[in-house]
């Protein structure tokens, strides 16, 4: 549909925009998180979420980290990718249980989220680990919702309390915790009636049902196609009822499913099942990172980054490895280092692969990258033969005379490169034996010997 | 006056939601001096929140940008006046009605994922019809869901119409069968066939869905007479999908936008209206059998901007 296509890639061109500059302005950076906000907000992510995630991203890209990328564009998307996943929380697929039982689960939300299949289906999942659960049917205002309830019962042979409908749900509940105790069953899940935020009344009556059973785990089930209104749902429930956390229902269509975010951020609760179908297995624990790059709806450039990355295969990464510490690093292996670089960015991953490199150095060592150079030099080895590549010393005055001409630079300028290539050789090797001491004291004050700005 | 007034339930519903959209739009108005970028883009953000859609807010955003500039406006109080309009060129200026021409039956299918509100819809319906002094009879085609068939049959009782069912698990194929005999047999005016609910991206339901289609088609010529989607007003962007895979597997008429008493609002409408032309038809506003309306395109944008 024209709303969900082309997105990824009116990004991807905003990026290729971004691409190739000298150096990325504020204007820039505006545009591309113009797309990234369009983006999430084509996937339901609520406004002020949206707002405040971008703001997040702006400072991570004005921190420099893009000017220095080779491909911005992939580095934009691999950062807003990162910051969602971590926005989203670790996997917290558990239930909390009572040191004293019944442990009392009581599943609330708007109408029609899905409350009473996914009661069923989280009897079923907490009773093959082991509980005997006893569903409770709260619902008393949908007409046939505790029939539905009792035959989802039956269908999974779980026994489900029920007082009818003439009755208050909080009589319902405090019945359901006695009878839990009188008949051995550990675990209850109480369903209770959909309701909107808005309805004071019905929220009090929540609040009663909380009162009376004390509840282990209040979790909020929601509708993963919900829009905007998500974050004002989950921060009313939360705030009158105090909610432990989420359930993500109808994760088996297509919605991009931003209210998860929006919920995630507001609520700072984890989404700890999703629901994925309407059989009565089909729930399973959320994992955060596949839901970002739902949200973000990039799977296709999320795995172009990773096959990139791949693509420097580990192989050839130990073979390089080998050949720093004994410094039989070639002209050759730095040419070849150099288009990897292009090809996948950064020059972190030769960096990479120096041993006691942290993240401090490497931020360091990419501040001192000037392009320019890099493109330079890159002349300068390709004016090269093979043979001097691999054997520099080879390099008398009218060989280098060829190759400053070849690369149109100074024949001083080959000089100073290569000059440069030993000592930084010798340094490499040098590294391997600073590993450890790197690691202890911090490992400051490098200074690259090429590249320099 | 308007619709609020003349519709008290809904008023009190959508005041809320009213107030904050209106009010957002209105700090924007009077707290800007000058109408420059930063505005129309704080303008397409507040369309964004109200579900509105990247797509559509942008279009709206643009077509008031060459309204600034074709009619000279300079005061940024009178662009609220400019983009209620254009809201309502989108929604359409005449008011939708429910096609009951059928003869010697009109036979209504409403369709939709799960839990938009399909049964208390149809039990609304049914029960607004039976006012009109239509006779009105229920098929209970949700054959999957756990008990279902009993709240269809509830709604039934409420609205004092007959509801002609099967097992669960049933061919709802068959189901709509037989109710349409029922229906001519007992010389109803207007058969309502409620189906499961269904994500639209599973193909097997949807071609269970088509095949309902297909008996109703065969046994009255001009069958099914409206289609109805309804549409969880709080849903997202999704719901523009929805629209559209059900409109091919089912052929939509019409659109019932249900949980208009929550907070979420009919942005979503907009943007349907103007991504895929299926009319809005009713909206549903309560839990209440009384809770169902005609939708009125133009009242609608009328209210949402007072
Ligand atoms: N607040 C509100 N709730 C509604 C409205 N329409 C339906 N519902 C509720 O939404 C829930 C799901 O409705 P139901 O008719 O069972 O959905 P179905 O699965 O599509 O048939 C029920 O709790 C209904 O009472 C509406 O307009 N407003
Ligand atoms: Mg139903």
């Amino acid at each position: 549909m024209a709303v969900f296509e082309g997105l990824a890639e009116k990004l991807q061109n905003t990026f290729k925009k971004l691409r190739g500059k000298g150096k990325l302005t504020e204007a820039d950076i505006k545009e591309a998180l113009r797309e990234v906000r369009l983006a999430l907000f084509e996937a339901d992510v609520s406004f002020k979420v949206v707002k405040s995630f971008e703001n997040k991203i702006k400072e991570r890209c004005m921190g420099r980290e893009i000017l220095e990328s080779l491909t911005p564009g992939q580095q934009v998307i691999k950062i807003v990718n990162d910051e969602l996943t971590e926005l989203m929380g670790g996997t917290q697929s558990k239930i909390t249980i009572a040191s004293k039982p019944p442990t009392v689960v009581m599943l609330v939300g708007l109408q029609g989220a899905g409350k009473t299949t996914t009661a069923g289906k989280l009897a079923n999942l907490l009773r093959k680990q082991g509980r005997r659960p006893l569903l409770v049917a709260g619902d008393v205002y949908r007409p046939a919702a505790i029939k539905q309830l009792q035959v989802l019962g039956q269908q999974l042979d779980i026994p489900v309390f029920s007082m009818g409908d003439g009755i208050s749900p909080v009589a319902i509940a405090k019945g359901a915790i006695e009878y839990a105790q009188s008949n051995g069953r550990d675990l209850v899940i109480i369903d209770t009636a959909g309701r909107l935020h808005i309805n004071e009344e019905l929220m009090d009556e929540l609040k009663n049902i909380k009162a009376e059973v004390k509840p282990h785990e209040i979790l909020l089930v929601v509708d993963a196609m919900t829009g905007q209104v998500a974050v004002e749902v989950a921060e009313t429930f939360n705030n009158q009822l105090g909610v432990d956390g989420v359930i993500l229902t109808k994760l088996d269509g297509d919605a991009r499913g931003g209210a998860a975010l929006s919920i995630k951020a507001i609520t700072g609760r984890p989404i700890k099942f999703a629901g994925m179908g309407e059989k009565l297995d089909a729930l399973e624990p959320f994992y955060p990172d596949r839901m970002a790059s739902r949200i973000l709806g990039m799977g296709d450039v999320l795995s172009l980054i990773e096959k990139a990355q791949a693509s420097f295969d580990a192989e050839q990464a130990q073979k390089l490895q080998t050949k720093l510490r004994n410094a039989e690093f070639t002209l050759e292996d730095f040419l070849d280092q150099m288009q990897q670089m292009k090809k996948m960015g950064p020059l972190e991953s030769i960096l990479e692969m120096l041993p006691g490199i942290g993240n401090k150095q490497m931020k360091e060592f990419k501040e001192q990258i000037d392009e320019k150079e890099i493109a330079r030099t890159e002349a300068i080895i390709k004016s090269m033969t093979p043979e001097e590549r691999r054997n520099p010393a080879i390099l008398n005055g009218s060989r280098k005379k060829r190759i400053a001409r070849g690369s149109g630079t100074k024949i001083q300028e080959v000089n100073r490169f290569l000059k440069q290539f030993e000592q930084t050789r010798a340094m490499m090797k040098q590294f391997a034996g600073m590993e450890k001491k790197m690691k202890k004291t911090g490992g400051k004050g490098f200074k690259l010997p090429f590249f320099g700005k | 006056m308007g619709f609020f007034s003349k519709l008290k339930d809904l008023k009190e519903g959508l005041t809320k939601t009213r107030k904050q959209f209106v009010e957002k739009i209105e700090n924007l108005v009077s707290f800007t001096k000058q109408i420059d970028e930063d505005f129309f883009e704080e303008l397409e953000e507040i369309l964004i929140q109200g579900d509105v859609g990247v797509n559509t807010s942008m279009e709206l955003v643009e077509k008031l940008r060459a309204q600034v500039k074709a009619r000279k406006i300079e005061d940024p109080a009178e662009l609220k006046a400019v983009l209620k309009e254009l809201v309502r060129e989108i929604l359409g200026e005449e008011t939708e009605s429910l096609n009951l021409t059928g003869q010697p039956l009109s036979i209504f299918v409403v369709v939709g994922v799960n839990g938009v509100g399909k049964t208390t819809t149809i039990g609304k319906l049914a029960h607004k019809l039976k006012a009109e002094g239509k006779k009105v009879i229920l098929a209970a085609g949700d054959t999957f869901r756990a008990a279902a068939i009993d709240q269809l049959e509830i709604w039934g009782n409420r609205a004092g119409v007959d509801v002609i069912k099967h097992n669960e698990g049933a061919d709802p194929a068959a189901v709509a069968f037989d109710a349409v005999q029922a229906a001519r047999a007992r010389k109803a005016d207007c058969l309502i066939i409620d189906t499961a609910g269904r994500l639209h991206t599973k193909t097997n339901l949807m071609e269970e869905l088509k095949k309902v289609r297909r008996v109703i088609e065969r046994e009255i010529p001009g069958a099914p007479h409206e289609v109805l989607l309804v549409l969880d007003a709080t849903t997202g962007q999704n719901a523009v999908q929805q629209a559209k895979i059900f409109g091919q597997a089912a052929g939509v008429t019409g659109i019932a936008l249900t949980k208009l008493d929550g907070t979420a609002k009919g942005g979503v409408v907009i943007s349907i209206k103007a991504e895929l032309d299926v009319p809005v038809k009713l909206i549903g506003i309560g839990e209440g059998m009384e809770d169902l309306r005609l939708f009125d395109a133009r009242e609608y944008a009328e209210a949402l901007f007072e």
